[in-house]
């Protein structure tokens, strides 16, 4: 089953013609996602590497298609617009991979969704990746920037703020043996539109995913309130990490949400809180795959 | 981006958000003719990024970087032993900071000081608006010690700080009558502000009240979304480049994200998670990671050579580390960018890399054939280690 996403979704991606949205949906239709259509305003009408339709709004590309996902490779001045024109059209699921967005737009945006029945991933993730059964897990649904080759197809499901430390766990776990149900990076901004606790809960409901690896950072209290939840009602084996134990407090790593502040948010009190849930953290980032596979004993 | 106390003082001016008068002074002249505008008692300030200004020591011997003064001469005569000379305080390490400017204002009657703060909450996705009646002191032990004392509002991102809202707070401070009143006009123009500008904080602390009657913001501290910079040149244009470490300035010129730290062992890594990562893991294998550093995900031959040349600046640099995930990117590009880089910078110190993802078979050909000498690693541990050791070899 996966969740959100299988090999049969239909995407679009709002920012097809830019050149990183076009070369990661070039990707994507290698990788043999079902990419139905783009959106450009003004573009309309033409068509991405001879086959994918252009339209000038989501509204067109869904009705024309039939696309229930939008990927968003907006510029960031513009991103907060298109999620919103997204969910308008009423697609169910938005991935908003653009970095930089003002917390000001996150914060209207969210607020504006709140009772739409749309689902926002991100944005400042590397996206969604539900591996294919193909090889090099080819024919899968790859929504993002991930690179589709190192997964493969399996029970453990992955979530994470960062993209390169999702893609270090699913290399391990690849080369364990072990396949992926579904890979969700859900973003490193401090306003962001699905949390750890959130993936969590469906990959717990999930009856392919068997097992879960879970990837935080420093910054804000999620990893602590999934632990808490886990420990209630989770009775997949989990496996953790946190990066940015060594950070200093008030300085802001990378991601726009990475930061300690008013000693809120250190790695310390996340994995302290992962463990008391009975979830196995890895001490270090080459450990994350070894550590699965004594979550699982 | 942090701001000067000045500049935040002329930001509460263009919104309304009462302050004392006053200027800043570049000159001892300056600061004398900005005092005889004012009233009998002034107040001269060093203006630095950096707390625990009145305890700090000027490296010239001069005590205090906060004065109080009665005249226009004495203000010159003060701000000729500020500007210009280094103050020491024990945010600012035993550096210390340059004084190129100082404020004169009117020193305050204080009744009493409340704490006053707006900031972008994360957990209710909203700005939350935060007051005390415990001003100028440490306010997170108040709110640990004394939560009592601490009056929050949620405030609804679409509606915006909403009337009743300003009497909770006005309330909860045992504010009445008009300085309630004034406590309002001050909070609206402060709210205006913090979304006007795409701030992430406003704090004022103290907030006071004085015996004839005013609300005064006192002193400031800011914090701008970096993201939204864009939209606000005006902002921007208020950066101070010389309170930054240099090493950090020079980064941002090549769209590097780099952090200085303390340690010997430099870092280069794609990805901010795996860059936070590789820190850790140098301080777990027993070293001191001397920076964070996030060559993104599409570095550029260019950028890991500007790279290599900011690590090596750092005089505490003994040994790098390069931890390098290719996903899209390709491994072999990489490897090709630090040969290139390690051809016009002269490497003397060890140089541990570990590649791994995409064409990392072709990369590590790429880096065995160079004349570059580096320790090659398999994991992340392994580089570490490696790391490690060859510093202490």
């Amino acid at each position: 089953m996966a969740i959100l996403v299988d090999e049969n979704t239909k995407i679009l991606i709002q920012g097809i013609t830019g050149s990183f949205g076009g070369r990661h949906a070039q990707l994507s239709l290698d990788y043999g996602t079902k990419l139905v259509a783009g959106v450009t305003p003004g573009k309309g009408g033409q068509t991405f590497s001879d086959t994918v339709p252009i339209f000038d709004t989501v509204k067109q590309a869904v009705a024309e298609t039939g696309a229930t996902v939008s990927t968003i490779f907006v510029p960031p001045p513009f991103a907060g617009d298109a999620i919103l024109e997204a969910v308008d059209a009423g697609v169910d699921l938005v991935v908003a991979i653009t970095e930089g967005i003002p917390v000001m737009d996150m914060m209207k945006v969210r607020a504006a969704m709140k009772d739409s029945g749309t689902r926002l991933i991100g944005p400042n993730c590397p996206g969604v990746v539900t591996p294919g059964t193909g090889e090099n897990s080819h024919g899968g649904c790859r929504i993002g920037i991930a690179p589709g080759y190192i997964h493969k197809r399996g029970k453990v499901g992955v979530v994470s703020r960062s993209g390169t430390l999702t893609y270090e766990a699913v290399y391990q776990l690849t080369s364990l043996g072990l396949g992926q149900s579904t890979c969700v990076g859900i973003g490193g901004d401090p306003i962001n539109g699905t949390s750890h606790l959130d993936i969590l809960k469906m990959f717990n409901e999930d009856p392919e995913t068997e097992a879960i690896i879970m990837i935080g950072e420093i910054g804000g209290t999620a990893e602590e309130e999934a632990a808490a939840w886990a420990n209630e009602n989770c009775d997949k084996p989990i496996a953790g990490f946190i990066a940015g134990a060594t950070a200093p407090p008030g300085r802001r790593m990378g991601h726009a949400g990475a930061i300690v502040s008013g000693g809120k948010g250190t790695a310390e009190a996340k994995i302290t809180a992962m463990r008391e849930a009975g979830i196995e953290v890895a001490d270090n980032p080459s450990d994350m795959g070894e550590a699965l596979v004594r979550a699982m004993g | 981006m942090n701001i000067h106390e000045y500049q935040a003082k002329e930001l509460f001016e263009k919104f309304g958000v009462a302050t004392p008068k006053g200027k800043v002074a570049e000159t001892l002249g300056e600061a004398a003719t900005a005092a005889s505008e004012l009233g009998s008692e002034i107040v001269v300030k060093a203006q630095v990024h950096a707390g625990g200004r009145g305890k700090g020591t000027f490296k010239n011997g001069f005590q205090g970087g906060v004065h109080l003064v009665k005249t226009a001469e004495e203000a010159g005569e003060i701000a000729g032993k500020m500007i210009g000379e280094t103050l020491v305080t024990h945010q600012t390490g035993e550096e210390g900071k340059l004084v190129s400017k100082v404020m004169v204002a009117d020193a305050v009657d204080i009744e009493k000081e409340y704490y006053l703060a707006i900031l972008m909450d994360r957990e209710s996705r909203s700005p939350v608006i935060v007051a005390s009646t415990e001003g100028g002191v440490n306010i997170e032990e108040v709110a640990e010690q004394t939560p009592e004392k601490i009056f929050r509002e949620v405030i609804h991102p679409l509606l915006g700080l909403q009337p009743y809202e300003i009497r909770n707070l006005a309330a909860g401070l045992g504010l009445s009558g008009d300085v309630a009143k004034q406590f309002g006009k001050l909070l609206k123009g402060l709210y205006s502000l913090f979304i006007s500008c795409d701030c992430s904080m406003v704090e004022v602390n103290p907030l006071v009240t004085t015996p004839d009657g005013q609300v005064l913001a006192l002193d400031a501290k800011f914090d701008f979304d970096d993201n939204a910079l864009y939209r606000h040149p005006d902002i921007e244009a208020l950066h101070d480049p010389t309170e930054e470490d240099p090493r950090e300035v020079e980064a941002a010129k090549y769209d590097l994200n780099y952090i200085g730290l303390d340690g010997n062992i430099a870092c280069l890594v794609n990805g901010a998670g795996l860059a936070m990562a590789t820190m850790d893991i140098i301080k777990q294998s027993g070293g001191e990671p001397a920076n964070f550093l996030d060559v993104g995900g599409g570095a550029t031959q260019e950028q890991v050579r500007n790279a290599f040349k900011i690590i090596l600046s750092d005089p505490n640099v003994k040994g790098i580390l390069v931890n390098i995930f290719g996903g899209i990117m390709d491994c072999d590009v990489i490897a090709k960018g630090i040969v290139a880089a390690c051809g016009e910078v002269d490497l003397n110190i060890p140089l541990v890399v570990r590649l791994e993802g995409n064409n990392v078979v072709a990369g590590k050909e790429t880096l065995a054939n160079s004349d570059v000498d580096l320790i090659p690693a398999d994991t992340l541990a392994d580089a570490a280690k490696k790391a490690v050791a060859a510093i202490s070899a």
